[in-house]
């Protein structure tokens, strides 16, 4: 949303600007097993707590990211960060999502010198990743739950049981799928009211 | 012309890489070591060892330490840079278009198709982050965490931060 509104709009802008420097470095330095491990802090950061999108604007942004090739934790950070502060905020989310963990490497392989001391990293980190599943977890029920009321249970169900069979023993890359339903949802004929999704 | 190779060491990933981090990373391996020679195998994998158990995207930190090591921070800025922008600038493109007819039932349409996907997509990844916990910590750890945090998290709604740095606390002592 970009209104005209001067003196208002700057004083939004430097706080915008804080706020995703403050939520994309959380989620840059709390962000373990890479951009996946990044999609439920990213989730809790714009949706819950600064309300920047709704949980449908974020599940589109989510399958449009996941068509595309490319690291998907910096192109979430890059919209978004676009969306609320233009190309300033698109730069500040980026960096403040990927300059702490970059930092951090080259400090920590210029100074670890024994593969024991990676060894001490690893320890500590695997802890997280099953966290990182729980919370990725939570979020598959949210959206499933959301599927559910939107289009209903019963085709919500067999249409993710045909989706897991073409991911998972078809081997059909996620891209592709998302890719054709886009498709599918824009060139069918309008006035089709069959599917009418909560308005919130 | 330093500068240049890195740009297109870290574009080529960058677009080929469909899945983001993992999936780069052996593009990444074949520029870097294979093409450019900027790097041994073992100092791949060293880097790459390390890179895995930090936070944040896998191919970023990747551009980021090792155009540093090749060209210094103007280095790390252009691998950077060509690894996050030309997918970046087609996502917003598109996005743009998109909310252009935000209003049509064909994007609201879209956004109720795609939600299975995701669902699943997300659910796919939670079995993988499980997968890999219990191939590296074993189950019985991994079942506990995996209770601990969600009775933190979902019952007593504290703070993924929080969550997490207890966690690592928690992996540094017992793990």
């Amino acid at each position: 949303m970009h209104n005209k509104r001067g003196a208002k709009e700057k004083q939004n802008n430097g706080k915008h600007h804080l706020h995703l420097f403050l939520g994309f470095f959380r989620v840059g330095v709390l962000g373990y097993g890479g951009g996946p491990g990044s999609i439920p802090l990213i989730h809790k950061e714009v949706v819950d707590k600064y309300g920047w999108l709704s949980d449908e604007e974020f599940g589109d942004i989510l399958a449009l990211a996941n068509t595309l090739p490319g690291p998907i934790a910096t192109k979430l950070a890059g919209y978004i960060g676009q969306r609320i502060a233009g190309v300033m905020g698109m730069i500040n989310a980026i960096l403040s999502v990927i300059m702490p963990t970059i930092v951090l490497m080259i400090v920590l392989l210029a100074s670890l010198s024994s593969i024991r001391d990676f060894d001490w990293v690893s320890g500590m980190t695997a802890a997280v990743i099953p966290v990182v599943g729980v919370m990725l977890a939570v979020l598959t029920w949210q959206f499933f739950e959301k599927a559910g009321q939107g289009i209903g249970w019963i085709k919500a169900i067999v249409m993710s049981a045909v989706i897991l069979v073409l991911l998972e023993l078809a081997g059909v890359h996620p891209g592709i799928i998302i890719g054709a339903l886009i498709i599918a949802a824009l060139v069918k004929r309008d006035g089709d009211r069959s599917a009418e999704g909560e308005e919130s | 012309m330093l500068y240049w190779n890195l740009f297109v060491a870290f574009f080529i990933p960058g677009i080929l890489g469909y899945g983001g981090g993992p999936a780069s990373i052996p593009l990444i391996e074949n520029e870097v070591v294979q093409r450019f020679e900027w790097m041994t195998v073992k100092e791949f994998s060293e880097v790459l060892a390390l890179s895995n158990s930090l936070p944040g995207p896998l191919a970023t930190k990747m551009a980021g330490y090792i155009g540093y090591e090749v060209g210094g921070p103007i280095g790390a800025a252009v691998a950077v840079f060509a690894t996050v922008a030309p997918s970046l600038i087609l996502m917003i493109l598109l996005l743009g278009f998109l909310y252009k007819y935000k209003d049509s039932p064909k994007v609201k349409r879209l956004t109720l198709y795609v939600r299975p996907v995701i669902a699943i997509l997300l659910g796919l990844m939670a079995w993988r982050f499980f997968a890999d916990s219990y191939e590296g910590i074993g189950i019985w750890q991994t079942a506990f965490l995996i209770v601990a945090s969600y009775l933190l998290l979902e019952r007593f709604k504290i703070h993924p931060a929080f969550v997490i740095l207890g966690t690592l606390v928690y992996g540094g002592f017992v793990l």
